[in-house]
């Protein structure tokens, strides 16, 4: 059997609550729900479930989702061995059995074929059979399954199968308002308020950005790099460039747009 | 000296006689232009300056030069120094001696202008060097005589060089003369036009050269500012500064959109960019927090304050949403110096408004003035409640206004300097008035639309060409008309691929091996032509757990598509009317079969592609007509138009290459070809010097190489490899045996296709 304590989250983890998110996950654990969340990268998606499987005290599996990724990788599969094969159980198995919180990162970049394979959890059946193997396991009272997906990323390959999305509860999550963003940012880097409001006003600006040349704004993750960095002794201007806008674009004039922003902000 | 002077100094009637003149003109301005002299000039200034004066008196030009010079001299002396004064006599014994003496005039009437701008006497050297180089290569000579017409263009240009010189550094002075004598030098009218300023290209190649942030050139940076910082986002629309001397116009918006100067200078530290976005943080604040006022009731003098006001107001809260924004302000913002105005003499209200817009930025402003600090101390005591408004604000403006109000504020003399504050927009959008009145100009007033001629068939495009001389473009050079081939028989175009049948059987053989294409991998394949690594693991692990293993484990590869665009451009220059050597028909004839048997062949690949021709009638009227379209299939209307194919005209092709190209690189292929099919050198009837054409051509080519379009040249011209090389490199054919064009042509695309 494997190890169900490896799996729990130790510690806990800071999250700020936006609005009653907390609540309604809850709600939707105890009756064993499926559970969706939804939006932009770096506004705290995988932090809430993590601080959710903290809270409920369950065991967290996530597996970050990719385009190799196949129905065999989620599973589980058959090794090869000297002297003939074994069985390896695949994350979702593994928490379908020792009744953990699934989270499935990313699930638009996997596969559509491989997203399939989660249907019977996610219904009344709660089940999973392994055709390879013969074996059909009932999932232990405790598991739920979480999705995590951007819809910003959307384009027309990439977008969940209406069949697939049809068997969640969603949470739609936005980067949070300035002030409470401003309040996240501090109490996660102990940046003093003042300076954790200018990053989030240079987040704005870039955020205002998105559609004219820009595909995502700064996200509240890159803004905490920036406090810690800002914490670390470098000058908030170069932390800001350093963090803020050289990961995110490459167009010298939305670059130059930026900086100039840093600049009237930090003066 | 005239009787009538009641008393003169002796030794102003020294310098009288010094003078030695008569001319009574002179005599009554006299007394000013030497008591400003005197006031600038050295003891060995004024002598040479009274030298000079009489030299000039004695050219034999009348009065005008030596007024000129008298009055112009000590102010030029004083931007310069007085050393320049040899080099301005040699310019003017230069022009004496030459048929440009009526140009002395207008240079002398200039010259402090253009010193003013210049501000040192080595840079005033280079102006006069320039304007040597001007009158030497424009002044004329026709079949023979000798140098006898004076230059057109020089009286204009002086008038010009004062404002010239406000926008353009000295080297793009000389690259603006520079490029008006080359291409007029032998129009004595357009070159008039050209250095009056008159023309579009002098204009243009203006605007090329001016020094400065072009408003196009960061626009979509400002756009950018103005939606990231400002959440705001409105039509830029730049108006121009070159041309309007008197009016200067300052930023403004309206319906239409954010007004903004076409080109900023930097000001000291201050990039033009900054001064851009400066302009438009102020035109954000205003439609953010200004609320319009009623302004029947107050005067020009109180509105004047309510506006300095109101723009410090909107200022201080863009200045807290960024507080950067005070750095940039201040550093726009004049500083004027408390006591600069007095205001005995003089209207000092514009002085104090701006010391207090000043102060009311400026927390180290520095100023002494009771009244003034009381102001700036209430401001802030209102702005500190929030935002104020524009009301509270103007009644704080007009308390001000009543309790600094001077007599002297109502003289004409106004105190203009360090009052301006550019970056701020006009504020008409801060009033509203009720009742019309005379004195406030109708911003909003309908203009009257002139009656257009009537616009027939499509407008022309404007392509610039290039000047390889200079290394530049002419810009907006040659004019392209577009339109519909004239249509004839497309029965003539069916008879002549049946007479090329055989031919055609052959090409189609080719055609069909004609496949480049892109690969697709097949998975699951028993048979393939390699395994597929994955899938095979995963069938050993089925056998070796005892299951049925899957047998399909290679993969194999297909190819797929083939993307080209193609685009066909005939030259149809008069030239083509001639009998091809060797055979009875004219080359384009020939060429019509050739095109003919090329468009079937490509219409059964299936690649699209569009057919054009050309040729030109000087640069105003070079002329593109459409044969075939992307869209049409090579049908009767098509080759209709071919059949009606006709020849005329000369071959700009530079051009039409680069119309063609748009067409061509809005297509969304991978591969864009240019079939270039033509019998002669570029050349045009009003270009006399040969090579320009052919390298417009070659820089024409190297533009579409950029923009990914792949040229290549088909030439029927026998004597091609002297020029054909240097427009297309490589990529060009020379047909020699022209009566094989119809074989060859299609042959040659395959070949370039595959």
């Amino acid at each position: 059997m494997t190890n169900k304590d490896q799996y729990k989250v130790e510690q806990e983890p800071f999250y700020q609550q936006q609005k009653n998110e907390v609540a309604l996950y809850e709600a939707a654990y105890r009756n064993r729900l499926p559970v969706m969340v939804k939006g932009p990268t770096g506004c705290g998606k995988s932090r809430f479930v993590e601080y959710m499987a903290w809270k409920l005290g369950k065991p967290l599996i996530t597996v970050a989702c990719n385009e190799d990724m196949t129905a065999s990788d989620l599973v589980g599969r058959y090794l090869l061995e000297a002297n003939g094969t074994r069985w390896l159980d695949g994350p979702l198995t593994t928490a379908a059995r020792i009744g953990a919180i699934c989270y499935l990162d990313e699930i638009v970049e996997a596969r559509q074929d491989t997203t399939v394979v989660i249907h019977p959890l996610t219904d009344h059946r709660r089940t999973l059979p392994l055709d390879k193997k013969g074996e059909l396991i009932h999932a232990h009272p405790d598991f739920q399954l979480v999705i995590s997906y951007n819809p910003g990323y959307q384009t027309l390959m990439k977008d969940l199968k209406q069949s697939t999305k049809q068997r969640f509860t969603a949470f739609d999550f936005d980067y949070p308002d300035a002030a409470l963003e401003a309040q996240i940012v501090a109490k996660e880097t102990g940046m003093d308020a003042a300076v954790a409001a200018k990053l989030v006003k240079i987040g704005g600006v870039a955020r205002s950005l998105k559609g004219h040349g820009l595909d995502e704004g700064i996200s509240t993750r890159l803004l905490v790099y920036a406090a810690t960095l800002i914490k670390d002794g470098v000058a908030p201007t170069d932390a800001c460039r350093m963090a803020l806008v050289r990961p995110i674009t490459d167009d010298a004039d939305i670059r130059e747009t930026l900086d100039h922003a840093i600049d009237a902000t930090f003066a | 000296m005239s009787p009538t002077t009641e008393y003169q100094h002796p030794l102003m009637a020294a310098y009288w006689k010094q003078l030695d003149t008569r001319f009574p003109q002179v005599e009554e301005v006299f007394e000013d232009v030497m008591a400003e002299a005197l006031a600038v000039l050295t003891r060995e200034g004024i002598d040479a300056y009274l030298e000079a004066a009489r030299v000039i008196g004695k050219l034999g030009r009348g009065v005008e030069p030596m007024l000129a010079f008298m009055e112009e001299w000590p102010s030029t002396a004083k931007a310069v120094g007085e050393s320049a004064l040899p080099s301005v006599m040699a310019l003017i014994q230069r022009l004496q001696k030459s048929p440009n003496g009526k140009a002395i005039t207008p240079f002398l009437q200039t010259l402090a202008p253009v010193a003013r701008r210049l501000q040192s006497q080595e840079l005033l050297q280079h102006y006069l060097d320039i304007t040597l180089d001007l009158k030497a290569r424009t002044t004329g000579s026709i079949h023979g005589h000798h140098t006898t017409f004076p230059s057109p263009g020089l009286p204009e240009f002086f008038a010009q060089a004062p404002a010239l010189l406000g926008q353009l550094t000295l080297s793009g002075l000389r690259n603006w003369v520079e490029y008006g004598i080359r291409n007029y030098r032998s129009h004595p009218e357009r070159q008039k036009d050209y250095f009056s300023l008159q023309s579009a290209d002098a204009r243009a190649v203006l605007q090329r050269e001016r020094h400065g942030t072009l408003l196009v050139d960061v626009e979509r940076k400002l756009d950018l500012y103005l939606r990231g910082l400002w959440q705001d986002s409105d039509q830029l629309v730049p108006y121009s500064t070159a041309f309007d001397e008197i009016r200067k116009p300052v930023p403004y918006y309206d319906k239409l959109g954010i007004r903004l100067p076409d080109v900023y200078d930097d000001a000291g530290d201050i990039s033009g960019l900054d001064r851009y976005r400066a302009a438009l943080a102020h035109i954000v604040g205003h439609r953010r927090w200004s609320e319009a006022q009623i302004a029947d009731n107050w005067s020009p003098f109180q509105r004047m304050a309510v506006e300095f006001f109101e723009d410090c107001r909107i200022e201080t809260l863009l200045i807290r949403e960024y507080p950067g924004l005070r750095r940039l302000f201040l550093a726009l913002h004049p500083k004027p110096v408390e006591n600069a105005c007095d205001p005995e003499t003089t209207s000092c209200l514009r002085h104090r408004m701006a010391m207090l817009s000043r102060a009311l930025l400026d927390p180290d402003h520095g100023y002494a003035d009771a009244d003034l600090n009381d102001t700036v101390a209430r401001f802030h005591a209102a702005m500190s409640e929030g935002a104020s408004s524009t009301r509270e604000i103007a009644a704080l403006a007009l308390s001000y206004v009543a309790k600094t109000r001077r007599q002297s504020d109502q003289f004409a003399r106004v105190h203009f300097d360090d009052t301006v504050v550019d970056y701020r927009d006009d504020n008409r959008q801060l009033w509203k008035f009720i009742e019309a009145g005379d004195e406030e100009e109708a911003f909003d007033a309908q203009r009257k639309i002139e009656p257009g001629e009537e616009i027939r068939g499509l407008p022309p495009r404007h392509y610039p060409e290039w000047d390889y001389s200079s290394q530049t473009y002419r810009p907006d050079w040659a004019s392209v008309y577009e339109a519909l081939h004239p249509s004839g028989n497309a029965a003539d175009i069916d008879r002549l691929l049946a007479k090329h049948g055989a031919l055609a059987k052959r090409l189609k053989k080719m055609l069909d091996l004609l496949k480049p294409q892109d690969k697709v991998r097949i998975r699951y394949q028993e048979e393939g032509s390699e395994l597929d690594l994955d899938v095979a693991i995963r069938s050993l692990i089925d056998f070796k757990g005892g299951a049925t293993p899957d047998p399909r484990i290679n993969m194999s590869h297909r190819t797929d598509g083939r993307d080209i665009a193609v685009m066909l451009l005939l030259d149809l220059s008069e030239s083509l009317n001639d009998k091809a050597a060797g055979s009875d028909q004219t080359i384009l004839e020939l060429s019509q079969e050739a095109v003919s048997l090329l468009a079937w062949a490509i219409e059964k690949l299936g690649d699209p592609f569009a057919i054009a021709g050309f040729h030109s009638n000087t640069r105003h009227d070079v002329r593109y007509l459409h044969i075939k379209g992307y869209g049409e299939h090579f049908d009767d209307d098509v080759k209709a138009r071919l059949a009606a194919m006709e020849a005329g005209y000369s071959t700009r092709m530079g051009a039409a290459m680069r119309h063609a190209a748009h067409y061509l690189a809005a297509r969304p292929a991978d591969k864009k070809l240019m079939l270039v099919l033509t019998d002669g050198r570029p050349s045009d009837v009003d270009t006399h010097d040969e090579r320009l054409l052919v390298e417009d051509a070659r820089q024409a080519a190297k533009e579409l190489d950029q923009q990914g379009i792949f040229t290549y040249c088909i030439s029927l011209d026998p004597k091609a490899d002297e020029y054909v090389g240097d427009i297309f490199g490589r990529q060009f054919t020379v047909i020699d045996h022209i009566e094989r064009l119809p074989e060859r042509l299609p042959q040659l695309f395959m070949a370039l296709t595959k």
